[in-house]
Formats: structure tokens, C-alpha cells, sequence
């Protein structure tokens, strides 16, 4: 543990926190534009959040303290994700403590939090969203080990630190699996995110909703970390596709002028992502919930497919 | 000279069986059971796990035991692998037996005494099962096991539907005792000889191991209740009481398990790898038909009695794994392989009890454990409901709990398995890591549901009065599930720990250690740190701090106001309880994904029904496919029999008259 690695640990840890809302407009922003209008601006997430946090807090009468402790428990375990995955630095202390697998099994945490929040005032719409979150859930969840799978035997390691490195620091290879995976992973994060196909995260129509259902009853600070929570898993989700996919430019051990210049290339990389999901969002038109079992096991089977090309082509 | 540890442990069994029969000095005394017996019973349980922990690092001791036929006296043995599975029973049973002196009432159909002592027989019979070394004293505790279980599960045996899950289970578990006994023939190779000191000595020939390992399969296979020989598991696991649920779950199919690995690894001691290929397949089949079987249900004892295969499963898929890794002279990552299994036996023994003690305090206080007409328990029960909470996390593989870790290290083993000289094994596999991994993210969903529905929303059918006279767990009843959850918590948090006691079992069976790799207390490395490490505290610590400091800084930064009001459920009024999702309806998704896994009738209402019902049964396709005709069979061939009963004896006489004829023209 180096001293450089514990300030990429914690300028991570620091910059996922903050920059998370600015991803999420920066992706309505780009929506926006694609739909020729003016959109709400940059920081539109940050004065919600503001917004949010000075409103005080409605509860509903029966709400248990599961409810109250659940935003504060899913944006800890998001958090936590986003310091474990290497965007700016791979020689990070966290990195010995979770690994790709443990990293699925933190947003699975989250996600099972944020659904048993959902069912607990009872509600018709809440319990409708946890359901559907966690249908999404269960078929996201394997494909997206399915694809860090596919890097770890690339890279002979669930170690987030060494798939990157393997991936970005040695030379050039091109992995056929990737493709596959990267295909699989793409849809993985639309589904996981609530985005477009799958789930509109600006819908407020009852029936549709799926992360909006579950947080109805959520009001003021709470709802201001649930909404804070979700911008960082979106974070995440862009930052592993990052890391498997575009690995470029993150410093190695040691290597503070790395760690600074990893800086700028990790908001380029991410601007041109959160510009990519706006284009996916605006070509596509959501679907059914019950199409959405289709869409996530043809993500599955790629991802699975990608494992077997691994194998077969480049074992 | 000090006790051996084969000695304390016989003693135990016999401390257990005596108190079984202590019961029945004063068989309807509350007192005598619930304040003193099953308190001693829990007593024992402790000093078997604590003997067992100690004797895990001793070598293998054995002894002749003064019981038995003349000629066929019992032998005992106590190596790691039995050290292993004791320190299981010990520590999950003592839980069990403290929350028993809380759960149990009079008035039960069955007298309190008599339930004392077969529970107590079959703590015993267990204890032994794992001690014995050869095959007529492991038949004899194994039939002394299943016979005292099959007394627990009827006792409410004024139900007809318990009589018919007992009789099932009684069924089955003979089929499978068949099976062992036969196994054990095959072993002995014609030597007459069934210490299990002769047969791991001896080196049969591939076909007969084979047939030898078939059986045990099947045999075992029935106890453990793998796909297709589950069906008595979820008749059976909801009819026995709760405490008695837990035990079979937890403990009883884990004796199964034991009885494979000792038979597969120990007696026959060179696997075949094609047989790893088969127990994977075998075990995959079942976790995916046990979550996706349990998503549907809506009773919570069946839901978890289907979770019990799914975990088998993936025990077995774990056991496969380390066979097929054994088969190819792997030795390190057949050591992998079998960490994990021994691992999961271990974690599902811990929250699969505590799960069925919370379904029992929920049973106790509500009087059902239909899903249906449950809701919003966490306000009335909250110590029940925390503890399931750690129960369900942990049975969903989440981290921090026990249940990752043994997903993590299995997971592990798969993706290390490239490499294998088997080009279609190797293709196979990736397949099998996803349906693992399938499996994992459904168990989920199944215990979000299992969780949400009884314990979170608002309470359905049933009055505002009725909710708020439910009571919580008393105390011995807390101390039982406090145990058992502070158990998932030390083994999700402390694998290196674990791991290192599982150590001599690996060492001894793959001539491989990965205690030697793990890298340290804090950090579970089993292979290298570069290719893989997890550390389960220092998540906790972080994610803790980063909890906490979340929460001050809200709090330092804004106000703490807060108030109460109804719930806003998008402003429409009229939406009560009835509306929320039932558990009929968090089965949906499932059913429609995976509908051809299931069998399902429904009775929709005509329109214009004044009274419209809507009925939907789920049914298991397996016992239309094998069960049924299999029955069909047996009932016509006996009927063919039937035809030679006549009634009258003039008949009968014929027949011996025409035997008597036939034996002579053969000895002539």
C-alpha cells in the first residue's frame, strides 16, 4: 500500500461522489440537445439534490426503520463500488478487499435494499417496482459476472486492478470475447440503470416505472441519497465498462504524474460514454416490461457466448 | 490419560440418547423438556462442536466399539472430515435445541416427551452416522436417523397431509437406504469384509467402483433430496415442526453430503473425472429447479424446503467440481473445489436454520405461514425480523455475509478451470459458472420475496386487532436465532479462519493445502493474491464508514426534520392492503420466464361470473413425468400378483403341490 495508491484510492472515492450527478446531467444534457432543446443545464442534478436535502422528510405511518436506514445503506454500497473499480490508478488499497465478484455481489447488496425499501409501506406501485427490479435483477446479474468473467480469463484474475492492467498495459491484442462482451455489457447497463429500453428514468407514468416505483414513498434527504445513490450506480456501470473496454490511460503503482493525467482522459472517456448512452436512449423506444426477460437473456447468452469464444479461440 | 476426541464424542451420543430417554420418565411434563432436557441437549451440542473443533487437528483415531452382533462388531473413527460435519452438528444444534425450549408447547398431538426423545435419538444417530467406519454400524445409525426423523415429521399425525409427506419421505429414504446398502456391497469386492478400513485399503476395479459410486449416488442423492429424488423434501420439511425442519434442512441432508464424500473420496479414493461431470450436472439441475420452484411458492416453509435443493445443489455442482478436478490429478484446485462445498455445507447448515426457526416464531405468533396472509412483521416482531433479514442476505450470497463466500470460492474454482485436458469438459464449464451464477442472482429474488412479503408492507387478512396482539420471539427463542445469525456473520467475516480449519480435510483427501496461499486473517487469497482476494471485514469496515459518514454529514449539513403522514402511493386513496404484491404475484415473473419448468392449471371465472375465483396451481412436472408412472407400474404388477389370491384353500394347496412338482423336476 503506497502512498500514491491511497490518494488514488481516495481522489477515486472522492470524484465518483462528487462527479456522479454531473454524469447524470451531462446525460440529459446530450438528451436534450439530440431532442433540439435547450435542457435544464450541467448542474441541474446538484440543485435537485439541494433541493432535496433542505425539504423535510414525509414518512409514511408505517414505515419501518428498514426504510429510514436503506438510502443511506445503498448509497454506502455504491460508494463503496465506485472506490473499488481502478479509473484513475490500479494500485489501490480497496483493491485486495474486493475483487469482480465481490464488486456484482456490493451492487447486489444495493439492489436488494433499494427493493425491500420498495415493499415496505406496502404499497400497490412500490411492491410492483421491487418486483420488477429484481426480475431485472436476476437476469443482469449473471450476464454482468458472465462479461468480468470473460476479462478474469483474459487476464487470469478476478482482480479489478490486474484485468486492467492486463487489458490497457500490455500490448495490443484484440480479444474477440470482448466484442461479445462488450455488446453484453452495454445492455446490462441499460437494464441495470433504468435506462431506455428497459426503464425510462423520466417517466412518471404509474404502470411503466420501475426505480421510480419503488421510491415513491421517499421524500426529502432520503430521496435526495436514493436519487444521488442511483447517479452513482450509473457512475459505476460507465466506469467498469470503462475499465473493460477502454482501459487507456489509468496510472499504474507509483506513478503520480499518471495518477494526474488519468484525471482528464477518465472525464473525456466518460463524456463520450454519457453522450453514447443519450444516442442509444434517443434511437430506441421502451419496451414492455415483459419483453425486457428477452433482452436481458439475449444479453446473457452474448455473455456466455463470450466465454465460450474465450475459450475456444483464445485459450 | 486424557479422553480422545472419539471417546468424548461417543459419550456425547450416548449423553443424548439418555436424555431422550429421561423424557420419558414424565413424557407430558412441560417443564421437564423445555427447562431442562433440550437446555442439556444444547449443552452437549456445544462440547460435540468444541471436541470436534479439537479434533480436527488431531489425527485420525479409531475404536472398537463393545455393541453389536458377535461377529459383526461396530467400529468407530473419527477423522477430519467426521470432525468436520460434527462441529456442524454440534453448533447448529445447539441453536436449534435452545430455540426449541422456547417454541414448544403442549397440547401437540404428539406427547413432549416422546418428541424429546426422538429428537434426541436422531441428534444422536446423526452423531454416529458420522463416527461410524464400517457399512452395518453406518446402517444401522443411518436407518436409526431416518426412522426417528420420520417420528418427528408426524407429529401432528392427525393431518392427513403430514401422514401422506411422512409416508413419502419414509419411502424415499428406504429406496436410498437400498441404494447405500448395495453401494456398500459393491465396495466390499467379494472380500466379505465391511469395515470401511478393508474397503479404503482395497482398490476395486473401475466397473465395480463405478457401480459402487452410482449407488451411493443415488442413494445419498434420495436423502439429500436431489433433483429427481426431491420430492419428499418439500412435503416433508413444512409437515415436522419448525425446529425439526431446521435439523433436517440444515443438518440431515448434510449427512448425505458427508456419506458421498466419504464414500467417493475416502473408501473409493481414485474418482473416475467422468463422474465430476455427472454430480456437476446433477447438481446444476437441481439449484436451478430449487430457486426457480421456489420463487412460486407461498408458503414460506415449502419456499425454503425448495432453497434446501437449490443449495444442495450447488453443493453437489462444488462436489462435482472437485471430482472432476481429482479425476485429473489437479490436486490445488481440487483442494479448491472442495473448500467451497465443504464451505457451503457449513453456511447453509447455519442460515437455512436460522431461516425455518423465524418461519417458526412467525408460525407461532400469526398461526399460519402462508405468505399470503402475512405483511409488515418487522413492527410487531422485530428481533424475528432482523435475524431473518441476516438469514436472507446471507442465503442470497451477498456480501459481507457467509453465503458469498462460498459463491466466491465456488465461482473461483470454476473460473480456474480452463486448462483441463477434457476440450469438451473445458467448453462445458463456462456454461455451468453461468448457471451458477443464474442461480445465485434468483436465490435474490426468492429471499427478497421471502423476506419482503412477510415481514415488510402492510399486514394482509388479518384485522388491526390481530396485528398489533402478535407478540414477538421470547427469550429462548431469541438466544436460538441470535446464534445462529451471529453464526452467519463470524463465517461470512472470517474465511480465512474457516478455511484454515478445513485445511486437514484438504490436505488429507487432495494432498493439497490453500490455508497455505490465504493471505492472512484479513484476507482470503486461495490461490494468489494477483489472481484473486476478497476480504470480507475490510468491506464491512469501509462500507460502514462510508455509511456512517453519509449520515453525518446529512446530519451536520441539514436539518433532521421529519414527519409522519400517510402514504402517498401516487395520490390514489383507495389502494389498501390487498393491493400490495402478494407473494402469487412476486412468483409472476418467474412463472412467465421460466414457464416450461412448471406445470400449471388455471381456473379462470367465466364472464359475467357473479362470483369469480381465480385459481392457479403450480405443479412439479416430475412427479407426472417419473413419480406417477412409476406408481402406475408398481400398482399393476400388483394387481397381477393380487390375481393368485384366491381365498380359498384348495387353491393355495394346488399352488404348493405345483411348487413342489416344479422344485423336483429341478433337482432331478
Amino acid at each position: 500500500m503506497s502512498a500514491s495508491g491511497l490518494a488514488a484510492q481516495f481522489m477515486e472515492l472522492m470524484l465518483a461522489v462528487m462527479l456522479a450527478p454531473l454524469l447524470t446531467g451531462w446525460v440529459n444534457q446530450c438528451r436534450a440537445w439530440l431532442q433540439n432543446k435547450s435542457g435544464p443545464g450541467l448542474l441541474q442534478p446538484y440543485r435537485v439534490l439541494g433541493k432535496l436535502f433542505r425539504k423535510e422528510v414525509v414518512l409514511a405511518q408505517n414505515a419501518s426503520p428498514l426504510f429510514r436506514a436503506a438510502p443511506y445503506v445503498i448509497f454506502g454500497c455504491l460508494a463503496l463500488a465506485a472506490a473499488i473499480v481502478p479509473t484513475v490508478g490500479t494500485d489501490l488499497p480497496l483493491n485486495a478487499a474486493a475483487d469482480a465478484i465481490a464488486l456484482v455481489g456490493l451492487l447486489a447488496l444495493a439492489r436488494t435494499f433499494i427493493a425491500l425499501a420498495g415493499m415496505d409501506v406496502g404499497t400497490a406501485f412500490g411492491s410492483l417496482g421491487a418486483r420488477r427490479e429484481m426480475m431485472i435483477g436476476f437476469l443482469a446479474e449473471p450476464a454482468l459476472l458472465m462479461v468480468l468473467f470473460t476479462a478474469s480469463l483474459i487476464s487470469s484474475s478476478t482482480s479489478l486492478a490486474t484485468i486492467v492492467e492486463t487489458l490497457a498495459l500490455k500490448e495490443l491484442v484484440i480479444y474477440p470475447s470482448m466484442a461479445f462482451a462488450g455488446v453484453a455489457f452495454t445492455m446490462v447497463s441499460l437494464a441495470e440503470n433504468g435506462r431506455v429500453p428497459v426503464d425510462n428514468p423520466a417517466t412518471h407514468l404509474e404502470l411503466t416505472m420501475v426505480h421510480e416505483a419503488m421510491i415513491l414513498e421517499y421524500s426529502g434527504r432520503h430521496l435526495a441519497m436514493i436519487e444521488w445513490a442511483a447517479s452513482l450506480k450509473l457512475f459505476v456501470y460507465s466506469c467498469i465498462g470503462l475499465a473493460l473496454f477502454l482501459p487507456f490511460g489509468v496510472a499504474g503503482g507509483g506513478d503520480w504524474l499518471g495518477i494526474v493525467l488519468a484525471l482528464p482522459a477518465l472525464l473525456a472517456k466518460l463524456a463520450v460514454g454519457g453522450f453514447a448512452l443519450a444516442v442509444i436512449e434517443m434511437i430506441s423506444a421502451k419496451m414492455r416490461i415483459f419483453r425486457a426477460p428477452e433482452f436481458l437473456g439475449t444479453a446473457f447468452l452474448l455473455a456466455v457466448l463470450a466465454l465460450l469464444v474465450h475459450v475456444l479461440l483464445e485459450g | 490419560m486424557a479422553a480422545s476426541p472419539l471417546d468424548a464424542t461417543l459419550a456425547l451420543s450416548g449423553a443424548w440418547l439418555a436424555i431422550g430417554l429421561l423424557a420419558m420418565a414424565a413424557p407430558r411434563s412441560l417443564a421437564l423438556a423445555t427447562r431442562v432436557l433440550f437446555p442439556a441437549g444444547a449443552v452437549v451440542g456445544l462440547a460435540l462442536a468444541a471436541v470436534a473443533l479439537h479434533a480436527l487437528f488431531e489425527p485420525p483415531a479409531d475404536r472398537l466399539l463393545p455393541l453389536g452382533l458377535p461377529d459383526l462388531p461396530f467400529h468407530a473413527r473419527l477423522d477430519a472430515l467426521s470432525a468436520f460435519f460434527l462441529l456442524l452438528l454440534g453448533a447448529v444444534s445447539a441453536g436449534v435445541s435452545i430455540f426449541a425450549c422456547g417454541y414448544l408447547r403442549p397440547g401437540q398431538e404428539t406427547p413432549l416427551g416422546l418428541q424429546c426423545l426422538c429428537y434426541h435419538v436422531f441428534l444422536a444417530a446423526m452423531a454416529l452416522v458420522l463416527v461410524a467406519d464400517d457399512a452395518y454400524f453406518f446402517m444401522v445409525a443411518w436407518e436409526s436417523m431416518a426412522l426417528s426423523s420420520f417420528f418427528l415429521v408426524l407429529t401432528e399425525h392427525r393431518r392427513a397431509e403430514v401422514r401422506r409427506a411422512a409416508y413419502l419421505y419414509l419411502l424415499i429414504a428406504h429406496l436410498g437406504a437400498i441404494s447405500i446398502l448395495l453401494c456398500f456391497g459393491a465396495l466390499q469386492s467379494g472380500s466379505g469384509d465391511y469395515r470401511f478400513e478393508t474397503m479404503r485399503l482395497a482398490t476395486p476395479a473401475a466397473g465395480w467402483a463405478t457401480a459402487a459410486f452410482m449407488l451411493a449416488l443415488a442413494g445419498f442423492g434420495a436423502k439429500a433430496g436431489v433433483v429427481p429424488l426431491h420430492v419428499w423434501l418439500p412435503e416433508a420439511h413444512p409437515a415436522a415442526p419448525s425446529p425439526v425442519s431446521a435439523l433436517l434442512s440444515a443438518v440431515m441432508l448434510k449427512t448425505a453430503i458427508y456419506g458421498m464424500l466419504r464414500v467417493t473420496l475416502d473408501l473409493i479414493g481414485s474418482p473416475l473425472w467422468w463422474w465430476g461431470v455427472i454430480v456437476l450436472a446433477i447438481g446444476l439441475a437441481s439449484a436451478l429447479f430449487g430457486v426457480v420452484f421456489a420463487a412460486v411458492q407461498t408458503d414460506m416453509k415449502r419456499l425454503l424446503a425448495y432453497s434446501s435443493i437449490e443449495n444442495i445443489g450447488l453443493i453437489l455442482a462444488g462436489f462435482g467440481l472437485t471430482l472432476l478436478f481429482r479425476g485429473f490429478d489437479m490436486g490445488a484446485l481440487a483442494a479448491l473445489a472442495l473448500t467451497a462445498t465443504l464451505y457451503h455445507c457449513l453456511n447453509h447448515a447455519f442460515f437455512k436454520s436460522l431461516l425455518f426457526l423465524a418461519v417458526g416464531s412467525v408460525l407461532h405468533a400469526t398461526g399460519t405461514a402462508n405468505l399470503d396472509r402475512l405483511g409488515g412483521l418487522i413492527h410487531r416482531m422485530p428481533w424475528v425480523a432482523w435475524c431473518a433479514l441476516i438469514g436472507s442476505l446471507a442465503i442470497a450470497g451477498l456480501p459481507p455475509l457467509n453465503g458469498f463466500v462460498s459463491e466466491w470460492l465456488l465461482l473461483q474454482a470454476f473460473l480456474f478451470t480452463p486448462g483441463l485436458p477434457q476440450g469438451y469438459v473445458n467448453m462445458l464449464v463456462p456454461v455451468a459458472a453461468a448457471l451458477v451464477a443464474l442461480t445465485a442472482a434468483l436465490s435474490g429474488y426468492v429471499m427478497v420475496k421471502f423476506f419482503g412479503v412477510a415481514f415488510l408492507g402492510q399486514p394482509r387478512g388479518m384485522s388491526a386487532a390481530q396485528f398489533s396482539s402478535l407478540h414477538d420471539a421470547g427469550p429462548w427463542e431469541r438466544s436460538g436465532l441470535a446464534w445462529l445469525a451471529a453464526g452467519c456473520i463470524a463465517l461470512g467475516l472470517a474465511p480465512a479462519t474457516v478455511i484454515g480449519m478445513l485445511d486437514p480435510i484438504t490436505r488429507g483427501f487432495t494432498g493439497y493445502s490453500i490455508a497455505a496461499h490465504a493471505g492472512g486473517w484479513l484476507f482470503l487469497a486461495p490461490i494468489e493474491p494477483q489472481r484473486a482476494s476478497y476480504s470480507p471485514l475490510a468491506i464491512l469496515v469501509m462500507a460502514a464508514l462510508l455509511i456512517a459518514a453519509a449520515w453525518l454529514a446529512v446530519r451536520a449539513f441539514y436539518h433532521g426534520r421529519a414527519r409522519r403522514a400517510p402514504p402517498w402511493d401516487c395520490g390514489f386513496r383507495l389502494l389498501d392492503a390487498r393491493m400490495q404484491d402478494n407473494a402469487e404475484g412476486f412468483g409472476q415473473p418467474v412463472k412467465v420466464v421460466f414457464r416450461p419448468a412448471f406445470r400449471i392449471r388455471t381456473e379462470a371465472p367465466a364472464p359475467g361470473d357473479a362470483r369469480p375465483r381465480y385459481n392457479e396451481l403450480v405443479e412439479d412436472r416430475l412427479w407426472f413425468w417419473l413419480y406417477l408412472p412409476v406408481a402406475r407400474a408398481v400398482e399393476r404388477a400388483a394387481g397381477l400378483v393380487a390375481l393368485l389370491q384366491r381365498g380359498r384353500i384348495s387353491v393355495y394347496l394346488v399352488y404348493s403341490f405345483a411348487t413342489l412338482l416344479l422344485l423336483l423336476l429341478f433337482v432331478r
